[in-house]
């Protein structure tokens, strides 16, 4: 077997960023929206490592943004589990279409 | 020299008071309101008393003449490098006895009203306004600059609003106030555009500038050069500047806000609208009097007709009216049209009798108008009525104001030695020696006023075979008395006084003596006067209705004051309201409205229809998002590609 390429590794963090956007767009429950934005973080991450390795090998920028984004993600998660645990005080539901009282 | 602390008192006091009794709510200032106005208006008065001492005897005259001094001055805003608004405080003759009369009766009138209007609801607010009048008077005379004048003479005119309309729960006095406010603030129109085309001419505001480029012989070719339908720009300026001052002294055909600011409380009325505010206009043409005669002539030709008119009609008016307060603010329009037409006919320099005898007239005519009104006040609260025909008899119950009274009386009466009979003395031989018809005008008006101020006294007072009230309160208060007599005692001597050595038009003393032989016409007539009013009015039978029936149309026609408000109605109700009022309403409503509205309703529209957008839904604002950026991605990775 070839040891995976570069384009591998892209159509991998591809694919998981669409699942994650479709996922996105199609759940109502607000803990799979929030599954699907770690996807799309999770992709993110791939590509960076993706590059940082097959473009320059040398160096180590790559590594320390992923680093910075599982941190960021991290927070991002503790937030919005905050959030959904209000919401669901409040309103006794974690539908995301029960909370748009936020219109015209 | 002048002290500016002293002369600051007078104007500050008053203005003082009328913040203290205005702003500050306590029980203690209510109750001693016009204690606090009294004594600061006293303190006034003494200033000015003491300034007048120190300019005509110690400081005021130079070489024989009194000079203008400018006390202090400072520069308020300037709009072009030449024209600048400055404030500042001028002191010349007339300034300075206008002073002395203005703060002299306003302490009279203070403290007579302290008993007048005890218990009223707004005790402090009426000493409050009287504050705000005084020292909005006092600064309208002491001004330096026309424009500073003009702001004072705004201020005088609000004033004399408020107090007509202080008792605003009577539709009457509030139809009065406002008809007041509106008719003066039409003819200061005229004044204010006059001010801007004099400011214009002769680049400058300042009093002294103004008279210094027009006020002297050499200035007619100035004058002249421009013009318009014949009259100089300089005369259309002083005919605007006569207009506002004609709308605030009550020259007709101005006058018709004068009796109806009779509604008002009966001291206002001696204060206000007797003695000083209605005299703003005479004071302005005497400020502006050398311009008056030698750049404009023909206006002061003007004047003299206007005021001979005005004292006419209000004259013959007068003797027909049933309100006593009526007569008498018909009487003071017609006191007044001779102090405007003697100086109408004034000439300049040695010939200035006009202008003097006018500025003596206004001065005995303050105290006994104002004595007048007191007394008519004391009257009124008596017999709880305006009417004449409630009155009778009232000299047994009220002696000490029957006498006030008749000195008042014989005093405008021009009988001597009373004070208004040197002063009209004066008019009268100035108008004889310079213009003649109005010097007949005058005489027969004189007479006419002896007639009405008795027929007043004769109704009031004797007359006693009707006894239709019973005696309440008998005479007034020691406060209400003392200014009583102290005013009686200004009637019979102020008249004493050798008036042209101080005021007269260039400064310079002017000696006037009295003619014994052609003092001998007006007194007989003023006797006739009186004795046709005691025939008519003192005598039992109906000998006055007899007459006026005789009179016909023309009793009919003064009675209903010549119908001049019924012109200036029709004027106003019908031809501005038809003609300007009503298209311009249907402009109003059909163009400008329309275009708002279009204007409001089009950007409402719009927000309905894009408000949607707004939906609160979490997942569409991502997906707006996505293909947002994904779209202008694709639009800067076409552009890139092109180039």
């Amino acid at each position: 077997m070839n040891t995976p390429g570069l384009y591998h590794i892209l159509f991998i963090s591809t694919a998981l960023f669409f699942i994650g956007v479709y996922g996105f767009f199609t759940r109502r429950n607000l803990i799979t929206i929030l599954m699907s934005i770690e996807l799309i973080l999770n992709s993110v991450c791939l590509n960076f490592i993706a590059f940082n390795k097959y473009v320059w090998p040398e160096k180590l920028d790559g590594v320390f943004f992923t680093l910075f984004i599982i941190a960021i993600a991290a927070a991002e998660a503790a937030l919005a589990i905050a959030i959904i645990i209000n919401l669901y005080r409040s309103h006794n539901t974690i539908d995301v279409n029960a909370a748009e009282e936020m219109k015209y | 020299m002048p002290e500016l602390i002293l002369i600051l008192l007078i104007p500050i006091m008053p203005f003082a008071a009328f913040l203290l009794l205005g702003l500050a709510n306590g029980n203690f200032i209510k109750r001693w309101a016009g204690a606090i106005g009294t004594g600061a208006i006293l303190v006034s008065a003494g200033a000015a008393l003491l300034t007048a001492y120190d300019y005509f005897f110690v400081y005021g005259g130079s070489g024989g003449a009194y000079r203008k001094i400018l006390v202090t001055e400072y520069e308020w805003l300037q709009f072009t490098p030449e024209i600048s608004i400055k404030m500042g405080l001028l002191l010349d003759p007339v300034a300075v006895m206008m002073m002395v009369v203005i703060s002299f009766i306003s302490l009279m009138v203070h403290s007579y009203s302290i008993c007048y209007l005890k218990g009223e609801q707004r005790f402090n607010i009426y000493f409050s306004y009287l504050g705000l009048f005084t020292f909005s008077m006092l600064a309208l005379v002491m001004s330096s600059n026309i424009f500073q004048m003009y702001i004072f003479w705004e201020l005088v005119g609000v004033s004399s609003f408020l107090l007509i309309g202080f008792y605003y729960q009577k539709p009457s006095a509030v139809a009065a106030a406002k008809k007041a406010f509106i008719i003066t603030r039409f003819a200061d129109l005229g004044l204010l555009i006059g001010i801007l085309i004099l400011a214009f001419e002769a680049k400058s505001l300042d009093f002294e500038a103004i008279i210094g480029q027009f006020g002297h012989g050499k200035s007619a070719s100035v004058s002249t050069s421009s013009a318009w339908l014949g009259i100089s720009t300089i005369s259309w300026a002083m005919l605007l500047v006569f207009i506002g001052g004609a709308g605030k002294s009550a020259m007709f055909p101005l006058h018709v806000w004068l009796p109806d600011a009779m509604e008002g409380p009966t001291p206002v009325s001696a204060l206000i609208h007797a003695a000083t505010m209605v005299v703003a206009g005479v004071f302005l043409v005497a400020r502006l009097f050398p311009v008056y005669y030698f750049s404009a002539p023909e206006i002061l030709n003007l004047i003299a007709y206007v005021g001979v008119f005005s004292a006419l009609i209000a004259a013959i008016i007068a003797c027909t009216q049933t309100d006593i307060k009526r007569v008498l603010a018909y009487s003071t329009m017609s006191q007044i049209g001779f102090m405007m037409f003697s100086l109408g006919v004034s000439g300049f320099g040695e010939e200035g009798l006009g202008f003097t005898a006018s500025q003596f007239h206004l001065f005995t005519h303050a105290f006994f108008k104002a004595l007048l009104f007191l007394c008519a006040g004391l009257v009124i609260h008596e017999v709880h009525s305006n009417e004449v025909s409630k009155m009778g008899g009232l000299r047994k119950s009220m002696p000490l104001t029957h006498i006030s009274f008749l000195i008042a009386c014989l005093a405008i009466a021009g009988i001597p030695p009373f004070a208004g009979f040197f002063s009209k003395e004066e008019i009268l031989l100035a108008a004889w020696e310079r213009n003649k018809p109005v010097y007949w005008i005058a005489l027969f008006t004189s007479a006419l006023t002896a007639f009405y101020m008795f027929r007043l006294y004769f109704l009031i007072f004797r007359n006693s075979n009707k006894h239709l009230h019973q005696p309440e309160h008998r005479e007034g208060s020691a406060g209400q008395m003392v200014p009583l007599f102290v005013l009686a005692a200004g009637s019979v001597v102020l008249g004493l006084i050798p008036f042209g050595r101080f005021v007269s038009s260039d400064g310079r003393p002017l000696a006037t003596e009295l003619h014994l032989v052609f003092s001998i016409a007006p007194v007989l007539l003023a006797i006739l006067g009186v004795s046709t009013a005691a025939w008519l009015y003192n005598a039992p039978g109906n000998r006055p209705q007899e007459v006026s029936q005789r009179l016909g149309n023309l009793y009919k026609a003064a009675y209903h004051k010549f119908y001049i408000d019924e012109v200036w109605l029709f004027l106003t109700k019908k031809v501005i309201m038809n003609g300007i009022g009503k298209p311009a309403a249907w402009f109003d409503k059909n163009v400008v409205n329309a275009l708002v509205n279009f204007s409001g309703n089009s950007t409402i529209g719009l927000a309905s229809k894009i408000k949607k957008l707004q939906s609160g839904k979490v997942q569409l604002y991502g997906m707006v998002y996505l293909f947002t950026v994904i779209a202008s991605v694709l639009i800067i990775i076409f552009f890139i590609n092109r180039n």
